[in-house]
This record gives structure tokens, sequence and C-alpha cells, in this order.
């Protein structure tokens, strides 16, 4: 498994789930798990999924998740997740 | 599993509180360079750099964009200059050739810094060495992306005090080569005692003799993260502002300590060392007088600020060193001045001057660092000012450095723009007695003594 943390931050609108979804699917990405809180007044959103079944460069995947944020008006990162593990796990 | 605030904490620290990897640096051997005629250590030299580092803009690029942390600068560092040159140059401008070779490898790799461009002659100068030297000004007025360092004692051999004199007069002169862009050149030119074979850092970086053929080292920072962390313990005790640093330190290192293993990984190059200093930029929020603030000095300078900055540095030790298999280089906060808007405020309003800087130097990384000074002042002065600073380093132990700047045609009042990260400042006042009578004395100064320590 290869997993991976995906962030949607910004202000709520009607479809964001569906949209980053469609998205994953349409590149084999299986979603692990999905949270979501209200942070400050801003929707936050993670998503941790597996991106062992991707087939392009895992770059193209965060180009493509940042410009579908920049459509919905919100911003979405797509990070490996040993970034916050190695951070908050010993 | 990571949960949703551990995933929003590190991203704010990344977007708000100017988390990042300063730098990662690749050392690279050059002693198998060496060769009979300059012609050929120059073309030996740009094949091997290029060689070996090829990929590294590239591969930090990638990394940073997986992993979502930026990666501020590629750097390279290489053995110094004045061992690889020896058996070919003849002369000062030959060694300037192969400054030349160096920053048009570093130029076509896409890295803003190489150093080691560097003589290490703690105890006595070779004609190597002294060519390397004399060679300073031209280089560094030639090339644009060189970094030079020269170490000039150790607390194993004592102070080499020709050098030392001679280091004032290079200083000068690089000054004055570069006087039409204000004396940039002194800015990545730096006189240190007990360099580290392994430091990631400009200007100070160079390959040492006692690495490997190849080596990745990175420069972790974070002064934003400390200085928010410590924002939410305003007015607890000792323990509590102690605790959060460790804390905060652990996480910053941890991301250091994951991009030096993917990088060592990708590019097929054994990893050598995390550096956990605190390095500032100009940049607002990434500031280390700003800690020393938060901590309760109202100016980084004024009283308690030595106090202030040796426990920080402390901490930020004792919080990284858990959290990285392999510390080395400089690791400590640094207190450069120009790279740091905290410190020019502080230079500006009078809090700090370069005395107090002196005594801060004694408690932590690195040195007497971007101190910009009036034109006018005397090369026998800035070797005083070297001198003091590697008798810091050798009596304790540790690594102090010089990167002083006496800015062609300024004075007290003026101000200096170096641009970047290398930042502006304030020109500083300095002692205006003279010390030519103790520079002039040749030789060096003895070994100390290992016991009786006070």
């Amino acid at each position: 498994m290869n997993r991976t943390i995906i962030t949607v931050v910004g202000k709520d609108t009607v479809g964001i789930i569906a949209k980053v979804c469609t998205y994953l699917a349409e590149k084999g990405i299986n979603i692990l798990d999905i949270t979501q809180t209200i942070v400050q007044g801003y929707f936050n959103m993670m998503m941790i999924v597996d991106t062992s079944g991707l087939k392009e460069e895992f770059t193209s995947l965060v180009t493509d998740l940042d410009v579908i944020g920049m459509g919905l008006g919100v911003q979405i990162k797509c990070q490996r997740e040993e970034i916050f593990d190695k951070m908050h796990r010993i | 599993m990571i949960n949703i605030n551990e995933v929003i904490e590190t991203n704010k620290m990344i977007e708000e509180e100017n988390l990042d990897v300063r730098t990662i640096t690749i050392g690279i051997n050059l002693l198998d360079c060496a060769a009979a005629s300059v012609d050929d250590v120059c073309r030996n030299i740009y094949e091997k750099i290029t060689g070996i580092a090829g990929k590294l803009s590239s591969t930090a690029d990638n990394i940073s964009a997986e992993f979502g942390i930026p990666i501020v600068n590629k750097r390279i560092s290489v053995t110094p200059i004045s061992l690889v040159g020896a058996s070919s140059c003849k002369s000062p401008e030959d060694f300037v050739r192969i400054a030349m070779t160096l920053d048009k490898a570093a130029g076509n790799l896409g890295v803003n810094f190489l150093g080691g461009y560097s003589a290490v002659v703690s105890k006595g100068m070779t004609h190597s060495d002294r060519m390397l030297i004399e060679s300073i000004p031209e280089a560094m007025a030639v090339t644009e992306r060189i970094c030079s360092s020269v170490n000039v004692g150790s607390t194993k051999t004592g102070i080499d005090m020709d050098a030392v004199r001679l280091m004032g007069q290079i200083v000068k002169e690089t000054a004055s080569r570069t006087a039409d862009r204000d004396s940039l050149g002194c800015a990545k030119l730096v006189v240190l005692c007990n360099a580290p074979d392994d430091n990631p850092f400009m200007a100070g970086a160079f390959h040492g003799i006692t690495e490997s053929d190849a080596v990745i080292n990175v420069g972790v920072s974070g002064p934003g993260v400390v200085k928010h962390a410590l924002e939410k313990v305003r007015g607890e005790n000792f323990e509590v502002l102690c605790e959060t640093i460790k804390k905060t330190a652990f996480k910053i290192t941890r991301v250091g300590q994951l991009v030096a293993q993917e990088a060592s990984r990708r590019l097929g190059i054994p990893f050598g060392i995390i550096d956990l200093s605190l390095a500032p930029t100009p940049a607002i929020g990434d500031s280390v007088a700003d800690i020393l603030h938060e901590i309760g000095v109202e100016k980084a300078g004024a009283p308690g600020t030595t106090a202030a900055l040796a426990m920080l540095n402390d901490q930020v030790k004792k919080g990284g060193v858990m959290a990285s298999s392999y510390v080395g280089g400089l690791s400590g906060a640094f207190i450069p001045v120009s790279e740091d808007q905290g410190m020019i405020d502080a230079a500006e309003c009078g809090a700090l001057t370069i005395e107090k800087l002196e005594a801060m130097t004694c408690v932590c990384s690195v040195g007497l660092d971007m101190i910009a000074i009036p034109g006018d002042t005397p090369a026998a002065t800035i070797s005083g000012i070297i001198a003091d600073e590697a008798a810091i380093g050798m009596i304790n132990q540790k690594t102090t450095a010089v990167r002083i700047i006496p800015v062609a045609g300024k004075g007290v009042g003026d101000t200096v723009e170096f641009g970047g990260l290398l930042g502006h400042a304030p020109i500083m006042p300095v002692n205006r007695y003279g010390c030519d009578d103790f520079i002039n004395r040749t030789g060096r100064i003895p070994a100390p003594i290992h016991s009786f320590k006070n």
C-alpha cells in the first residue's frame, strides 16, 4: 500500500467531495478514510488514499488536484503520508 | 493512523510559519581531480561535479512536490580547493580559473551556491594555501555562486595569526573588488575556527578530508515554527518553555531526516548528517530575534539575551538529536544580522552592538555573521575581530566564524542591500581603537590547555 494524504481547505461549497472522488476514481486511487472538520470557519477535509494503483507520476497527481482546487475556489494538497508519520510518530 | 489535526498542524507550520528544508547539500570529494596541469584539473572537476550532482535539482523538486515541503536551496560543497589545486596551480590566477570552473558547474546544475573555495590553515599555511587565499578577492569578483572559507584555528592547534593578519587584508580587498555591488563578495567569504567537515550551510560549507566520496547533508530550519509554539506558552515557567522548544525542534528535524533519507535513496548517495541549526531569513516571521523576544527580552541585544539564546540553542539540540540518526554540521541557532528582520531592527535601534553579538556567539553557532561595518575600517581591526572570535572558538571547543562586510564607500548611518536570502543591514559602528601592534606580531597563538577549565 502507498498511502497519501489529500487535504482540502477553503469555503464549503456543493460538490467538492464529489469532484475530488470522481477524479480519484478515474485514476484508480482507492479512498481509505475521509474526515472533515471546521477550523476558524474554514472547511477542512482530509482523505487517506492508496496511490499504489496510480499509473502516472506522483507529481502529476499533485498538479491535477491543485488545478481542481483552483476551479472550486479551495486549496487541495496531496502529500505522501510519511511527512506526517515522521513528524507525529516516534 | 494519522489524524486530521496532525495534518492541519504540519501544513500550518509549512504554510504560515515558514517551515522549510533550508538546504540539501551534496558534499563531493575532489581529491582525485588533482593533476599536473590546471586545464586537466578544471576538466576533471567539472566532469566529477556534474556527474555526481546532475540530478540534484530535479530530485529535490520532486521530493518537495510529493511531500509538500519547500526545499529552498540545492547546494554543493567540495574538498578545499587549496588541496585540489596544489599540484597544478602556480599562481593565484591559476586558482581563479578553478573558481570559474566551479561557478560554471554550479550554474549549469541550477544550484545557488557551491562552497569549498577554501583553505584549512589552522596551524600554518602551505604555499598553495597562501596562493588560494590571495586569489579570493579576484575569485569572489568574477564568480557568482562560489563561497569561500578559510579556517584559521582550532582547539587542537591554536590560531594561525599570520593567516588572521592576511585575512583582514583579504576581506578588505574583497570588499573593494566588489564595491559596485555593495561589497557583496564579503557575504560569500567566511573566516572560521574549528570548522566542521560536514557543514551544509554557506558560506562555510566544504567537504572535509574526513568524509567519503560523496555525501548528502541537510539543513533544516524553522524559527517561525518555534516562535509560534512559544506564543502559546507565554508566562509559563522555564520547564514548560524548554519542553515546548524541544518538542518543536523534534518535529522540525524529523522532516529534515525524511527529506535527507529520500534524497539519499533517490540519488544513490549516502546520507551524511542533519544540521540542526535554526536558520532565519529576512522574511517576516522567520526570525531568531523574534524567538528571543517571545522568550522575554524586549529586543535582541538587551540584557538577558545571551542566557535566552544559550537556553534556546541547547533545547533545539536536545529536541533535534533524537529526531535524526546522524547530527552534525554547525547545529545551533544562527544569528546573522542582515538575514534576520528582528536582528536588523535591533541593530537599527541601537539595542544590538558588535560587542553584544560577540558575547552571543559564545553560546550559539556560529559567529559574527553578515555584519556590515564602515568601509574605512582598517584591515588590522578586522583581523582583531577575527582573532577575538577565533579565540572564543578555540577556548570553548566550538565552531566560530566571522563573515563581516566592510562596505566600500559607506559609513555608520547608511544601509546596505544584498538582496534575496542575504537580506539588508545597517552599517554598525566598530570600536575605533586599534590593535595593529598585536596583529603585526608573526607566528601563532599556541593551542590552549585542556584542563583547569575556568
